[in-house]
């Protein structure tokens, strides 16, 4: 029960993380964003390469199972999302931009999954 | 998430992140709560891949439903929704699927994935705009 509300938390700490990163990236890139979705993007790497470390961590016994929780699926579980990832995607083809939906489908998938093996071979 | 709603309607910042929180922190819930319910069959994750689809539709569905009210989508958009589903842990599980020689199941869970997750987002959109009319 504590566990649950520790990850509950983490996860709560983690979205509000999110929509203040969110809200830098856009206001870093301003107009230069060629209406891509690159804070969605720098979120979900970002929070791959953490949970990369954070479960090869605890593979090696260095991170205990508890923390693995409150950390991996509590704080970037709740810091990454998949759902902005689609609905991003969704309004680059609503916006005529067809093209860039397999690449916004497909690249930050493939972008992140090296973020993960990066982030494991860092801890591991 | 693009700011395109009346500046009437939009949060402060400080009771922006405070609903982000609270939403974060149900969604995240949820969403352990369905992981131990769908536990990984045949090295498929059958719980994010569950948690990621029906958020997907339910974001879809919700930001176009409710696209002129900003606290409602911080609250249950950025907060409860995007907070119960994951892209971390998708990213992880691909990674130690690859890691572990298991490519077809890998390229398998990534295509579902995606061709799930937009279409997913693609039916809630078509249904919150049919309502609309």
């Amino acid at each position: 029960m504590t566990l649950a509300l520790l990850i509950g938390l983490a996860g709560g700490v983690g979205s509000a993380l999110r929509y203040l990163v969110d809200q830098a990236v856009v206001r870093l890139l301003a107009d230069r964003d060629r209406g891509l979705p690159w804070a969605t993007f720098v979120i979900n790497v970002t929070g791959s390469f953490a949970l990369g470390t954070i479960t090869a961590a605890a593979s090696t016994g260095a991170l205990a199972d508890d923390t693995r929780l409150v950390l991996g699926v509590g704080l970037c579980g709740g810091y990454t999302t998949f759902a902005t990832a689609m609905v991003d995607t969704l309004r680059l083809g609503l916006g005529g931009r067809r093209g860039w939906v397999v690449v916004n489908l497909v690249g930050p998938l493939v972008c992140c999954a090296a973020a993960a093996a990066l982030g494991w071979w860092v801890a591991a | 998430m693009t700011t395109t709603t009346a500046r009437r309607d939009s949060p402060g910042h400080g009771l922006a992140v405070a609903l982000v929180l609270l939403g974060g922190f149900v969604g995240t819930l949820a969403r352990y709560g369905v992981s131990l319910l769908l536990p990984v069959t045949g090295g498929w994750p059958l719980g994010t891949l569950a948690v990621n689809l029906t958020g997907a539709f339910a974001l879809a569905w919700l930001v176009t439903r409710f696209a002129d009210d900003a606290r409602l989508r911080l609250l249950l958009g950025t907060g409860v929704v995007s907070g119960y589903t994951t892209y971390s842990t998708l990213a992880v599980e691909l990674e130690r699927l690859l890691a572990d020689g298991r490519a077809v199941t890998a390229v398998s869970y990534a295509v579902v994935s995606l061709v799930g997750g937009i279409g997913a987002a693609v039916l809630g959109h078509r249904l919150a705009t049919r309502g609309e009319r």
